[in-house]
């Protein structure tokens, strides 16, 4: 159980990155994409976890009650953010692909090689 | 190389190079015990410095706001990157929209969906509003809240009402107010520079209650530029990708 | 604390929004936008240009929001900055004034995008420089990212902007996603993201499992955007569609920030660490002379001029790497001279192409032949760029390059010698071809190599308006670029005050002194001492013998025709460089798969050696 967390981060990457590797359709691979980020918020909520303590959000409980990292929450958050923005992009260009050239196969939209 | 090929290289890529992580991953602490000091002191006096009870919105606004800056900034710059690979290009012309009944894609808007989405719009706004201006009490902020806000934008156009959502959310508009909140957030940093203090130092009064809507100085202030852009941003977003989609041509030669 | 620091960042950011929350008003304005953008480079290029002087007596520390560090933990943000960050950023602030002039006369139709877009390309690259917070990094890192993505499909009506833009994206995503896996990994173990603190916690033990594999994900992402082989294959298809000013910062900048990155983790976070510097140099020579062969093999075999340029970027990011491989400061300080004077030259070559492209509407060198010929001062200007990029004394990328190979030999590798020779001279003859057979008419039209014409002629001009004469605005910012690169390497004392600069820049003990107590170290001590950073005779006589060769080849490249002995070597379909090139598909599926087998086989390489 110690160690579960970051084996489903490494599998997590893998299975996104073989996802890029074999996909014939851009929006496939863009959400491939998406899950290899997926991987690291994975990595860094597991890194910040602590057992048996509360959020860290003191509202409603005493300032001194054992908490949670709070800083990899703060980074996880800006983390999808940038996903967002990433795969956004990403998807104007695909729909520019098919808009242009009817196919949403990398292979075929091809233009310079060698 | 050809599909085959390719993926038994990556397969024998992959196995050495997934070994190689576990391998690096075990060195870690185990799940549970994480060792600080970073999240631990950032507890402790957060709430005493900030007076914000939602000690991760008091990092993402405070502590490590110029992050924010930067990560705000890429939310903007994605959302003109759309914009500009989805301009008008030569060649096409807006196909005349027709409410309700496009038939590209689009099926007609049940009625149960259209009655729902507009019954929820107003409850989503509010909600949305909420979050953005509750960043320092609970578990919100100014991303969440501009993101459920921009869901309300959405919501309209689930309604059938594609022109509407066009007309009340204009991509110059959008793009305004989005540069308007992330040059806004950029901005408060700079106040501070004028007055003397660091960037970003929090010089706002930091209000008397901890965790009250009005306290911990610029986090609130922070966190509302931070909801209007984040919201003009997917709005942006959302209405270009909808407007290639059901509205854009291309000329037939 | 000077606010001069923040503000080198802040500038662009904030112009860029206020330009864009205008965009209604200044939609139609061109100039009022061309200008703001020129006047905010030129701002902070002079600003950082400030700051680079400041710091060479010690490097500066901006807490950001007044978090100060105590007891040696860190709670906030903070820039630190040398004179080689503040220097790099500088050149980023220059490029982009410059390309931002060149854009005058530029497209014309064009909406507030492209300035936000490139300012924000400018701040990204500014707080890239600048940071001491390795998540800090990684922001600025995906802030320059997501800009450079949407430049490069400015224009996407063509496939093959889509296909470097796609290419480009995705496998610069993959990287910056493991090297967000590597920083989270290294936060596990020290619970800190300020670069300093981390470099003293994990100095404190040795080397370890964690340490190593940290190291190897963060390197990653900063390998694919140093166009490092393996991970080298995006830079050429991004290149070949990207608008010329953009390009200009592809190439003359952004890649170098790749391995500035990597320079900048090694010595601020993990150099003590890892120890083991013979194996941290074999893996990385071997790397950045295996990059420097590459490219130079494949700029010599093209035909598209972006293209080539593009490959002759990588070529010299595997020298610059190679020289950073060694770890003395003379090894840094080679390549940061380097980089100064090739992004100058560079920069000035991509200029001219721009005009070419802009007045003859092509940029295939077997149908350009001859037809520069009108283009008279854009021919003087790129072959003296050319002669720059071929290492000629007294340009900069000459002083830099004799510096790698002086620290070189003096370790025993003399091998880097030849290599670097090698290399220079086929990215010389290859440009140096190009400016005697398009502006000059010189010899034939180099042989169709019909999958190449294909590509390059299907390039259409980037401009519409009609082209009877370069406008000054193009001309003038590639003169002056090519006469900077020749003139930065004539500065006296400019080797040994670099070296100083590196030397500090290595200290990783008084970097974290610095940042972490506010100390002020007068005399840096880095692992190696400093060496002599003369130009010697022999150096003078082999820059001048190297280039003499390169001449040598791009006039038989030129006149191979009328000489059957030499068809074997110059007929495309033959050579080198043929049974590699199907390497570079253009399709990103294989790309990521090499990004995959380079992390494993660099991270096999460390982890079997590194215990």
């Amino acid at each position: 159980m110690q160690f579960f967390p970051f084996a489903v981060m490494a599998w997590i990457l893998a299975v996104g990155l073989y996802g890029i590797v074999t996909s014939r359709h851009l929006v496939h691979q863009i959400v491939c994409l998406i899950v290899v980020q997926s991987s690291t918020y994975v990595l860094l909520l597991g890194v910040g976890y602590r057992r048996g303590a509360a959020a860290p959000y003191f509202y409603d409980i005493p300032v001194h009650t054992p908490a949670v990292d709070p800083v990899v929450q703060a980074l996880a958050l800006t983390d999808v953010v940038v996903e967002a923005a990433v795969t956004a992009l990403l998807l104007a260009f695909a729909i520019q692909a098919q808009k242009r050239f009817g196919t949403l196969d990398p292979q075929e939209l091809v233009q310079f090689k060698g | 190389m050809t599909p085959a090929a390719r993926r038994w290289v990556f397969l024998a890529g992959a196995a050495g190079f997934a070994a190689f992580l576990l391998w690096g991953l075990t060195g870690l602490p185990g799940f549970g015990g994480y060792p600080g000091p970073y999240g631990d002191i950032i507890n402790r006096v957060a709430v005493a410095q900030t007076n914000a009870t939602g000690v991760v919105s008091a990092i993402n606004f405070e502590y490590r706001g110029f992050d924010t800056v930067g990560e705000e900034f890429i939310l903007f710059t994605a959302a003109i990157g759309v914009a500009t690979v989805l301009r008008h290009l030569r060649g096409e012309r807006e196909r005349a929209a027709r409410d309700g009944a496009m038939d590209r894609d689009a099926p007609p808007v049940s009625e149960a969906v259209r009655l729902v989405s507009l019954v929820l719009v107003g409850p989503v706004f509010l909600v949305g509003w909420y979050l953005a201006s509750h960043a320092q009490t609970s578990p919100s902020g100014g991303f969440q809240g501009g993101v459920v806000l921009a869901t309300g934008f959405v919501l309209i156009y689930l309604a059938g009402e594609f022109l509407v959502f066009k007309r009340i959310s204009p991509v110059d508009i959008t793009d305004a107010v989005g540069a308007v909140g992330a040059g806004g957030f950029a901005a408060v940093g700079v106040t501070a520079l004028a007055m003397g203090l660091p960037y970003l130092f929090n010089f706002l009064p930091l209000g008397s209650a901890p965790g009250a809507v009005s306290s911990s100085g610029t986090i609130a202030l922070i966190s509302f530029f931070v909801g209007i852009e984040v919201a003009a941003a997917f709005v942006l977003i959302v209405s270009e990708l909808l407007e290639q989609t059901l509205l854009v041509r291309q000329e037939r030669p | 604390m000077d606010p001069l620091l923040a503000l080198a960042t802040v500038l662009p950011l904030l112009m860029a929004a206020s330009i864009s929350a205008l965009n209604i008003v200044l939609r139609g304005q061109r100039r009022v936008l061309d200008a703001a953008a020129i006047v905010t480079g030129a701002a902070v290029a002079a600003i950082l240009a400030v700051i680079t002087v400041r710091t060479t007596g010690g490097d500066e520390v901006y807490w950001f929001a007044g978090f100060r560090p105590s007891h040696g933990i860190a709670i906030g943000i903070d820039f630190a900055v040398g004179p080689l960050s503040a220097g790099l950023a500088c050149l980023a602030a220059v490029l982009v004034a410059a390309a931002m002039i060149f854009s005058w006369r530029y497209f014309e139709r064009v909406a507030t995008y492209y300035h936000v877009l490139m300012l924000t390309f400018l701040a990204g690259m500014v707080g890239f420089c600048l940071t001491g917070d390795i998540f800090d990094l990684f922001v600025w890192f995906e802030l320059m990212g997501v800009s450079a993505y949407a430049l490069t499909a400015y224009r996407p009506e063509e496939r093959g902007s889509l296909q470097g833009a796609l290419n480009f994206a995705i496998t610069n995503s993959v990287g910056a996603y493991l090297s967000l896996a590597g920083i989270g990994i290294i936060y596990g173990r020290t619970g800190a993201l300020n670069m300093a603190q981390i470099g003293r916690h994990i100095a404190r033990s040795g080397p370890d499992r964690l340490v190593v594999v940290a190291f190897v994900l963060i390197i990653t992402g900063f390998l694919i955007k140093g166009a490092i082989v393996p991970f080298h294959f995006w830079l050429a298809d991004a290149h070949a569609v990207a608008p010329t000013p953009v390009c200009v910062l592809l190439s003359g900048v952004m890649v170098e920030l790749g391995l500035y990155g990597i320079a900048r983790v090694y010595w601020s976070m993990f150099g003590y660490s890892l120890g083991h510097r013979a194996v941290i140099t074999g893996t990385f020579l071997t790397l950045g002379l295996l990059t420097a062969v590459v490219g130079a093999l494949f700029c010599f075999r093209e035909r598209h001029l972006k293209r080539l340029l593009a490959f002759s970027t990588i070529s010299h990011a595997g020298m610059f790497l190679s020289g950073i491989a060694l770890l003395t400061p003379l090894g840094l300080a080679g390549p940061a001279i380097s980089v100064a004077g090739h992004a100058l030259v560079k920069a000035a070559l991509f200029l001219c192409v721009g005009i070419v492209l802009h007045r003859l509407g092509s940029v295939n060198e077997t149908w350009l032949h001859g037809r520069g010929r009108r283009l008279r001062v854009t021919g003087v200007v790129f072959t003296l760029a050319a002669l720059g990029l071929a290492d000629l004394p007294p340009f900069a990328t000459f002083r830099g390059k004799g510096l790698i190979e002086a620290t070189g030999s003096s370790h025993g590798m003399a091998l880097i010698s030849a290599v670097f020779i090698v290399c220079s001279v086929l990215v010389g003859a290859a440009v140096l071809r190009v400016a005697g057979g398009v502006f000059y008419g010189l010899g034939d039209p180099p042989s169709e190599d019909p999958q190449m014409a294909a590509e390059a002629s299907e390039e259409t001009s980037e401009t519409d308006e009609a082209k009877q004469r370069t406008p000054l605005t193009m001309i003038v910012p590639a003169a002056v670029l090519a006469l900077g690169g020749l003139a930065a390497g004539l500065l006296p004392g400019l080797g040994s005050a670099v070296q100083a600069a590196a030397m500090r820049f290595q200290d990783q003990a008084a970097y974290n002194a610095t940042v972490l107590s506010g100390a002020h170290v007068a005399h840096p001590s880095a692992v190696f001492p400093p060496e002599p950073t003369g130009i010697t005779a022999t150096d003078l006589a082999t820059g001048l013998g190297s280039v003499a060769v390169a001449l040598l080849l791009a006039f038989l490249a030129l006149y191979w025709q009328r000489l059957p002995l030499l068809r074997r070597g110059f007929e495309p379909g033959t050579g080198l460089v043929q049974p590699i090139r199907r390497f570079q598909s253009g399709v990103v599926n294989d790309y990521v798969t090499w990004i995959v087998i380079g992390v494993a086989c660099v991270g096999g390489a460390l982890a079997f050696t590194i215990r």
